[in-house]
């Protein structure tokens, strides 16, 4: 620290805390809506005849709107916090301006609310991970790039030299969503393209966000964390570069599902870019576990320390899983059935949304300068998260393994199929509600430490207000 | 990589390649289709929905029905059958030949020679073509779903998870409309155990009036409304149901051949 006015980390972190309120108390009434969402969807399973006469009950609705309220309500708002704290710290630059990411933030959570409206309206378009109506997606874009642009600004601000791993993850990941969103919104929503082209730029799309951006936020957080935590350097630089690499190259052309009716090249294109994922997986692991082993005695009393391994480690598998569902032998079996959705939650709730509590337990506290009100009820969130996300991952996959082989069977009946996934279905249940604990507890913590430093605010305004005038220099 | 300007230009030439590959190519290669010539026929394919099957896509589209049903039939392949139309002057040789020959499931090549063979004995043969795979002997469609049958779709819903069956030929494989409309009304009716759910909010229970509505469902008693009341599907549940007629894939095309089904002789 030479620079003469270098800010103290005091500082830094003080400077991101009304954003980083502000997108992460949505961020948590939108996990807790998304998991109540697929609780409500998943009893169609039990009981499918009780919402026959409500409209915005339907499976069709619920399902699509806990997912999108998962990833766009929670995931994306949060991991830009997370962004926003960690280009900060590293760059040793407080973040300045703070009122335009409280005002995007707001109009972000105001565009996921009309959005998963909409879904449940019925104003749907149709298009997987792009359901949003488009009023909704117009907030949420400009909403993204005022954000962006203020972590952009932050980062090329930056006063401490040199990059550092996490900043390719995230300043790629800030480039990916708009590029790829404009883009599905322009030839999927505003002039669409014909028929099954549709399907592959929804595809593209999906692919890019749903992995990749979810890998280089969660990744570029992991990158931050993990040494910090175990107090050893990042192992190291070049596997990172690789990595880093290989991720965006063969992640980005994976979209594409075998069996498309599409021509055959696109298909077999991105199966072989998803088996090639293989590689930045191994750099990936090493990484981890170079930089994790070994390292300086910090045990995690399911801490962040601990949600962000738990979180690595669910990255490498739901990563493997999607190499696997690539190979032609296993996707002959596993498409259409619910192996892929078991993928999609393993890598969203399990890897990205586990990684993100972990830095929000370790950010927040920080940044607002007051502990978690309930700092026991952190371990048992924990727990309840790993516990939920377990159940639900080994349910699915493995009724969707019994789904498609009865689906590939052609003397089993179709409803042989649907029969041998209820029971896998119905426990799946068990690990949503799991994880709607979960999500409720993180968000007690966090909403009442919102509350509080509401109530503190408000306090010292009175307080100020309420001094003998003859005393000066208010104290704020 | 030591400054940003270095990660902006990775990042970009990377998403460039990605478009490029799975955006643009697919833009190009099928942005322009046209009808296709059906085989054998002097018709194009695929027709525009008729208005109301246009509507009903609107009504898949709002419910969310891809969420839990494909229209993505799959096929392993094709395999040919040998088929004896007529003996010909020496019933006999032909018979003993056919004894010998192994006539259904064949690849081209021995579909071909087997038909010479019975054609050199005097026999008259057709060689029928059609396609395999489970989705296809569970008769869900006489071929793979194609390009072409979305061409005037939006949105396309092609559907990714088969909690229901695939609805890409139902048309042609449940071709009662009042069936469709009471399955929708009450799928545990006609179908036992289903976990579809019930889409009673398509459909108005009322009073029956001076003259029962001819739309009015006929429902099993179990799932019949009070009596002097009756079940009438909403514009929405008849537009559906329309969309679920209007689809078909049960026309062969270039790049998915198969013989149809000959029609019946009166």
């Amino acid at each position: 620290m030479t620079v003469n006015e270098s800010p103290s980390t005091t500082n830094i972190d003080a400077s991101c805390r009304v954003p980083l309120l502000a997108l992460f108390s949505g961020a948590a009434l939108w996990l807790v809506v998304s998991s109540a969402l697929a609780v409500l969807a998943s009893l169609s399973f039990h009981m499918p005849g009780k919402f026959g006469d409500i409209p915005f009950l339907t499976y069709g609705r619920v399902q699509p709107a806990a997912d999108d309220a998962l990833l766009y309500g929670f995931c994306i708002p949060a991991g830009l916090g997370v962004l926003l704290w960690i280009f900060a710290r590293l760059g040793q630059v407080p973040l300045r301006g703070g009122i335009v990411p409280v005002v995007a933030a707001h109009l972000w959570h105001l565009g996921v609310l009309a959005g998963v409206v909409g879904i449940l309206a019925g104003e749907s378009t149709g298009f997987t991970w792009l359901e949003f109506p488009r009023g909704a997606a117009a907030l949420l874009f400009v909403a993204y790039l005022l954000l962006a642009l203020w972590a952009f600004m932050n980062f090329t601000g930056r006063r401490a030299g040199g990059l550092f791993p996490s900043h390719w993850f995230f300043v790629a990941a800030l480039f990916v969503f708009p590029w790829i969103y404009s883009v599905a919104q322009l030839l999927l929503i505003g002039a669409p393209v014909r028929g099954v082209v549709q399907s592959a730029v929804a595809w593209w799309y999906g692919g890019n966000l749903v992995f990749l951006w979810t890998s280089l936020i969660g990744l570029g957080a992991a990158f931050y964390f993990l040494p910090k935590f175990s107090g050893r350097p990042l192992h190291s630089y070049f596997y990172a570069l690789f990595a880093f690499w290989t991720l965006l190259l063969f992640g980005s052309l994976s979209g594409i599902p075998a069996g498309a009716p599409l021509p055959a090249w696109m298909p077999a294109l991105s199966a072989l870019n998803s088996l090639l994922l293989i590689v930045p997986i191994l750099a990936i692991a090493v990484i981890g576990w170079k930089t994790v082993m070994g390292g300086a005695v910090q045990t995690c009393k399911g801490g962040s320390y601990c949600m962000i391994k738990f979180g690595f480690v669910a990255f490498l598998l739901s990563a493997l899983l999607l190499v696997a569902g690539a190979c032609p032998q296993v996707s002959r079996i596993t498409q259409f059935t619910w192996f892929s959705a078991a993928q999609t939650q393993l890598h969203l709730y399990g890897f990205l949304c586990i990684t993100l509590f972990g830095a929000i337990y370790y950010i927040l506290p920080r940044a607002v300068g007051r502990d978690f009100a309930f700092p026991r009820l952190i371990r048992l969130q924990h727990w309840c998260s790993m516990l939920g996300i377990f159940l639900l991952v080994v349910s699915l996959a493995a009724g969707g393994l019994l789904q498609g082989i009865k689906l590939h069977d052609a003397g089993a009946a179709f409803d042989d199929s649907t029969r041998a996934m209820l029971p896998f279905l119905r426990t799946s249940t068990m690990g949503l509600l799991l994880m709607l604990l979960a999500n409720l507890l993180f968000a007690l913590n966090l909403l009442t430490l919102l509350f509080l430093w509401h109530l503190s605010v408000i306090k010292t305004v009175v307080g100020a207000a309420l001094a003998p005038l003859g005393k000066t220099g208010v104290k704020a | 990589m030591k400054n940003g300007f270095v990660i902006f230009l990775s990042v970009a030439t990377v998403l460039l390649l990605s478009w490029g590959a799975l955006v643009l190519a697919p833009q190009m290669q099928l942005g322009g289709a046209r009808q296709v010539p059906v085989l054998n026929s002097t018709d194009v394919y695929p027709l525009a929905r008729p208005g109301t099957a246009a509507q009903g896509l609107q009504v898949y589209r709002a419910n969310g029905c891809a969420a839990c049903h494909t229209e993505q039939v799959q096929q392993d392949g094709v395999a040919c059958d040998v088929v004896l139309l007529a003996a010909g002057k020496n019933p006999s040789a032909v018979s003993n030949l056919l004894a010998t020959l192994k006539l259904t499931g064949l690849d081209e090549g021995s579909a071909l020679s087997a038909s010479d063979r019975i054609a050199a004995a005097g026999g008259k043969v057709e060689t029928r073509i059609r396609a395999t795979g489970s989705d296809i002997a569970r008769g869900w469609g006489l071929r793979h779903s194609v390009a072409e049958d979305f061409l005037y779709d939006y949105p396309v819903a092609l559907g990714s998870l088969r909690v229901g069956p695939d609805l890409a030929d139902v048309g042609r494989r449940l071709p009662d409309p009042n069936w469709q409309l009471q399955h929708l009304y009450a799928p545990r009716s006609l179908v036992k155990g289903s976990v579809m759910p019930p889409f009673r909010y398509l459909f108005e229970t009322r009073k029956i009036g001076a003259v029962p509505s001819p739309d009015a469902l006929n429902l099993p008693a179990e799932f019949a409304p009070a009596v002097g009341y009756e079940v009438v599907p909403k514009p929405e549940a008849q537009q559906l149901v329309a969309y679920l007629m209007s689809l078909h894939t049960d026309v062969p095309l270039y790049n998915a051949p198969f013989t149809p089904p000959a029609p019946l002789k009166p």
